[in-house]
């Protein structure tokens, strides 16, 4: 017994010391893909057709959101705007006359939505596989991706009518409902298909694939009554790309992404519970269906809304969680925040190097994502077999 | 502590899995349930644990229906380990024993709830295993995980599901002369779901026999598990052999079928 302990480890580590180094580890790894992302985002956007230097970008962001504020409180608050006006310091216009318009009004917009993208689609692949237990689960392999797709382009060919005036609501959000609604039915089916009987996780994925390939056919119907004009906008949403950015698709999607990471968030020390599984979760106090529910509803809302402006974007919810759970392992409370960076710093990448790489032609982001997404995966597989994943 | 089951009965779609079943323990009392496959000792594991409702009876835990109490509260007072056991690739030895203070734990983690993890692999010698991933160890040491796991849950009822199916016999010795330390220390009960009866024999202060869903027979081991006993249920012929050791039952062959 001594004996096989010193082969194994020679030092006695105590629980507390390991779990202090893990928790250093985590903390590192999330605050280094944070700046990761922000330096990415901040070069990003001074490539492309027309390059811009760093320190311009930056003066770029800084002078424009210096305006804006100013504009936002002489218009709202004057009584601020007198105070803000008297602050010495400004920040300088950039020296290349165009880069703020290039910077502000045409790369930003699509790096955010990038990075929200990639945050929720990451998040949701974590959670989802959290909670169904299944390594191969993601908003992609689960038919949410069709299903939001469909629910958007059905969205383009209705047209916003009479409903949305009514309601006020803009046209960006009318696409929303409708990509939400239509992921969240594709939800309902597999959460569905998942508790009946006699389900195995093979036959969760096989119903994820064919509900999938169900949407796939709706959109395909779609493209071929639709006429011309919107089949133009529809095939943007099937290509998949980060084209339908917008300050107001980004403004919109912000809160909604921000909240959702905190409800699941939250909901960590319930998904770490979970993987004992259903039974020893339930005897741990936790309400498993309520759990799985809200947790599958939150995941897809978050997915859906940035697939409404995206299109199909696959494989970042299957490889953003998989590859951080291979540097800092399953604990949810890591691994939510860790895949969310995770996915938006492939997602922005991509993006820009799909953006770039034949400037001024531009390739379909999913070019560049799927082979690395393809790689990855076969990557698993190989894996997996020794491992025992399958 | 005291636990009482009355008149506990269950259905699955129409079938009656456990029918009337009342037996009580008390304070460091291991309560034994043996009985074929299928006989509903799993059911009546899984329903003391909250994992799913009966269908009539009631469970009481010091005079109050478990179904009265908070899902949390009552997390602290059962703590379950079930008989096929399952984890998430990349999850380590200890993430999973920490699953057992999840109740304790609102989002980061004591000193105290760290200390109680160390403590509980200490006592099933896995302490050097700590940092291991669950995929790399051994069915057995799967197993003594989730023991683990239920001891740092610091429960007052112990709920296990076949705990020493995938040890070897050391392990498995090992594991029940721990268990039997620690529901006398902490004056937990234990109910144990064994196939083994010479470990109910061994260890269990009372035992239930089960049979297609019923009752068929409580009381101490020496004085139920009988040969007769164990032909009436399982169909069996044994004897018993008797030594300075205390007594054993041999099973040599299968009833032939009617």
């Amino acid at each position: 017994m001594t004996e096989t302990k010193q082969e194994k480890d020679p030092v006695n580590v105590s629980v507390h010391t390991l779990y202090k180094a893990n928790s250093t580890r985590r903390i590192a790894l999330i605050t280094g893909l944070s700046i990761f992302v922000i330096v990415a985002a901040i070069l990003s956007a001074g490539i492309g057709t027309v390059s811009i230097m760093p320190q311009d970008t930056i003066l770029a962001i800084g002078h424009s959101c210096a305006v804006s504020l100013q504009n936002f409180l002489h218009t709202y608050l004057p009584s601020v705007a007198g105070w803000y006006d008297t602050i010495p310091f400004t920040i300088p216009a950039p020296s290349n006359p165009q880069a703020e318009l290039i910077v502000v009004g045409f790369r930003l917009p699509r790096i955010f939505l990038a990075i929200l993208t990639g945050i929720s689609l990451a998040v949701a692949g974590a959670v989802m596989q959290g909670l169904l237990r299944n390594p191969l689960v993601s908003p992609f392999t689960l038919g949410l991706s069709s299903a939001a797709s469909f629910g958007a382009a059905l969205a383009i060919v209705i047209g916003p009518g009479v409903l949305v005036s009514y309601f006020l609501m803009s046209y960006d959000m009318w696409i929303v409902v409708f990509a939400f609604l239509f992921g969240w039915l594709s939800m309902l089916l597999v959460y569905w298909i998942s508790r009946s009987r006699g389900t195995t996780q093979s036959t969760l994925i096989l119903a994820g694939v064919v509900i999938g390939y169900l949407f796939t056919a709706g959109v395909m119907a779609l493209k071929y009554i639709t006429n011309n004009e919107k089949l133009r906008e529809l095939m943007v949403w099937l290509m998949g790309g980060m084209w339908g950015a917008s300050w107001s698709a980004v403004l919109l999607l912000i809160p909604l992404v921000v909240i959702c990471f905190f409800l699941l968030e939250r909901r960590a020390w319930d998904l770490n519970a979970l993987s004992a599984g259903d039974d020893v979760a339930k005897n741990l106090g936790i309400n498993v269906e309520r759990l799985r529910l809200s947790g599958l509803m939150i995941a897809t809302f978050a997915a859906s809304c940035c697939l409404a402006f995206t299109g199909i974007i696959g494989f970042i919810g299957l490889m953003g969680p998989h590859i951080c759970r291979m540097i800092i392992g399953s604990d949810h409370r890591y691994l939510i925040p860790c895949a969310g960076l995770m996915g938006a710093a492939i997602l922005l990448l991509s993006d820009t190097v799909a953006r770039t790489i034949m400037s001024p032609v531009e390739i379909p982001v999913g070019i560049i994502m799927y082979a690395i997404g393809g790689v990855f995966f076969l990557f698993l597989i190989m894996r997996g077999k020794g491992r025992g994943l399958y | 502590m005291d636990i009482v089951i009355e008149s506990v009965s269950k259905e699955y779609s129409g079938r009656r899995v456990l029918d009337t079943i009342s037996f009580s323990l008390g304070k460091s009392e291991i309560v034994a349930l043996v009985g074929p496959n299928g006989s509903g000792k799993s059911t009546l594991i899984k329903t003391i644990a909250g994992v799913h409702s009966q269908t009539s009876g009631s469970i009481g835990i010091d005079g109050t229906d478990i179904r009265k109490i908070d899902p949390i509260e009552l997390a602290k007072c059962i703590g379950y380990v079930p008989q096929h056991f399952t984890f998430t690739l990349y999850s380590t030895v200890f993430e999973t024993v920490l699953l057992g203070r999840r109740q304790h734990i609102k989002w980061s983690v004591s000193d105290e709830e760290l200390s109680r993890v160390q403590h509980s692999l200490e006592a099933l010698e896995m302490e050097h295993m700590a940092g291991n991933y669950m995929d790399q160890l051994s069915g057995g040491e799967r197993q003594k995980v989730f023991i683990a796991r239920a001891l740092a849950q610091d429960p007052k009822l112990f709920l296990f599901d076949e705990p020493t199916s995938a040890l070897d016999i050391r392990y498995q010795i090992e594991v029940m002369e721990t268990m039997r330390e620690i529901t006398w220390e902490r004056g937990a009960g234990m109910i144990i779901a064994v196939h083994d009866l010479n470990l109910a024999y061994r260890y269990a202060d009372t035992v239930v026999v089960l049979h297609g869903g019923k009752m068929a027979g409580y009381g101490k081991p020496q004085e139920i598990l009988t040969p007769e006993c164990i032909n009436r249920v399982y169909g069996v012929d044994s004897f018993v052999v008797e030594n300075e050791q205390g007594k054993f039952l041999v099973p040599f062959r299968a009833r032939a079928s009617n």
